[in-house]
């Protein structure tokens, strides 16, 4: 680790932000503040934006007005402190350790630490054993896991996921969500984007739920979903959720 | 139809025997059709992963000047390669004209926009895949343009053969630049051009046959290289 410890990144403010393609507005006026600690759970409808939100924050997309802030940013050639997992997940066409060496490349970790670094990752994921695999012909589940422990093995502070669990059997989704859990327990913020309610009551602390481009609700978790206060999340908790 | 098939088995004879006048040439020709595939896969690569992964002003007149390139004619190109290296020319003073070297100078100029062109397509396609992946990573344009070509080793061998294949296939461009020297600068194509107008169509029949085969191996070596690491490597 680096003597001098980085100012945080968090928290993260968006300024009345939006983002617009032709005469939609996908993102509609959002402002908000992301702290480091709970971890954020972002629900809604197909369309909400969501996943728009998320590319938002981690710099992927530019906000077609208002301000997206971090606390303490990232220098432009700096390497990263945050990091991203996405629906499917994009591996190289080599060996699984490679996929995570190559990103502690990028990140400027010595050649010599790369491979202690990667084998604790994968280990952390439950996949030591196919570290010499290559990794696209690894399972859905498996492959997504490795996803995990390259972001892990960068140890960001911020992890942002799209749905990272959408393609996956409820077991792999399982093993996929023990390891945000763990991710989170060892200090990374997780803001995370699902379609599946019960895993956002599993995994969040708070929930901020989306619809058509804004930000129809904030609040903690068991609250939003015992109690609802906008109706648009009333309706969607309603239908989502059959009982 | 009797002095065509006289000229098949005499050709057959040829290539069994590994006649010593027919193997010099067939050597040349790879020698030269090798080298410039190498050199031109070297620049070209490179030029194609980068042109794909970035975006700079200009950008669509380069991409159309390189799918143009592909389909230049190899006499022309031979042309501009001869007045470059004639005693008069530019670089006339290196005394390179009616060599090996011109040769394989012409054929490599020949295939550079074969080679950028059609990787820019295949590692376009793939950063479509790849990009925000390796943007999320911090990864610069040059290194995601690297780190493609890697990832994509396999497709692109494709892609080299094209380039080989029409090196080792063309006439024009060696034949201008090369000048057919017996024994210098005569391959394949040359020699089968000089011996057909010749008569002597055994010679000629035994370096077409050769010539194919060639290009039929090596494109069945890179189809089974091909399928076996996308088994192995996904």
């Amino acid at each position: 680790m680096d003597m001098r410890t980085p100012l945080s990144l968090l928290p993260l403010r968006l300024d009345d932000v939006a983002f617009v393609i032709g005469t939609k507005r996908i993102i509609d006026g959002i402002s908000l503040q992301l702290d480091a600690g709970p971890r954020t759970v972002i629900v809604g409808p197909n369309g909400a934006g969501k996943s728009v939100l998320l590319r938002l924050c981690h710099g992927l997309l530019r906000p077609t007005s208002g301000r997206i802030a971090w606390t303490s940013p990232e220098a432009p050639g700096e390497p990263r402190r945050q990091a991203m997992v996405f629906q499917r997940p994009v591996l190289l066409r080599r060996t699984a350790i490679a996929n995570i060496t190559y990103a502690l490349a990028i990140a400027g970790v010595p050649h010599g630490w790369r491979v202690s670094r990667a084998l604790e990752a994968l280990r952390k994921v439950g996949l030591e054993r196919v570290a010499g695999h290559p990794a696209r012909v690894l399972s859905g589940g498996e492959q997504q896991r490795l996803a995990l422990a390259r972001a892990w093995a960068l140890a960001p502070e911020v992890l942002f996921l799209d749905e990272p669990t959408a393609n996956l059997d409820p077991g792999a989704a399982h093993e996929i969500e023990k390891v945000i859990a763990a991710m989170h327990a060892d200090g990374t913020k997780i803001v995370m984007v699902t379609h599946n309610l019960g895993q956002a009551r599993r995994l969040g602390d708070e929930i901020l739920f989306l619809h058509q481009g804004r930000l129809a609700e904030r609040a903690p978790a068991d609250r939003f979903f015992r109690q609802p206060v906008s109706r648009d999340a009333a309706q969607f908790l309603e239908g989502e959720l059959p009982w | 139809m009797s002095s065509l098939s006289q000229a098949a088995v005499e050709a057959i004879r040829l290539v069994a025997g590994a006649d010593p006048k027919l193997s010099e040439i067939v050597l040349l020709s790879l020698r030269v059709s090798l080298t410039a595939v190498a050199i031109a896969s070297v620049i070209g690569l490179p030029i194609g992963a980068a042109v794909a992964v970035s975006r700079f002003p200009g950008r669509r007149t380069v991409i159309v000047i390189l799918n143009a390139l592909m389909g230049l004619p190899p006499v022309v190109l031979g042309l501009l390669v001869y007045l470059l290296l004639s005693r008069a020319g530019p670089l006339g003073s290196a005394g390179l004209l009616f060599t090996p070297t011109a040769m394989v100078i012409a054929q490599a100029i020949l295939i550079v926009p074969i080679v950028a062109a059609l990787s820019r397509q295949v590692v376009e396609d793939a950063w479509q895949e790849y990009r925000e992946q390796l943007r999320s990573l911090g990864e610069t344009p040059l290194g995601a343009a690297a780190a493609l070509l890697w990832d994509l080793r396999f497709s692109l061998i494709t892609i080299v053969l094209a380039g080989f294949g029409r090196a080792a296939a063309e006439v024009g461009a060696v034949m201008i630049v090369g000048g057919n020297i017996n024994g210098v600068t005569r391959v394949m194509t040359t020699a089968i051009a000089l011996e057909t107008s010749k008569g002597d169509l055994p010679l000629a029949l035994g370096l077409g046959m050769i010539l194919l085969a060639i290009v039929l191996a090596l494109n069945a070596a890179a189809y089974m290289v091909k399928e076996s690491a996308q088994r192995r490597f996904g």
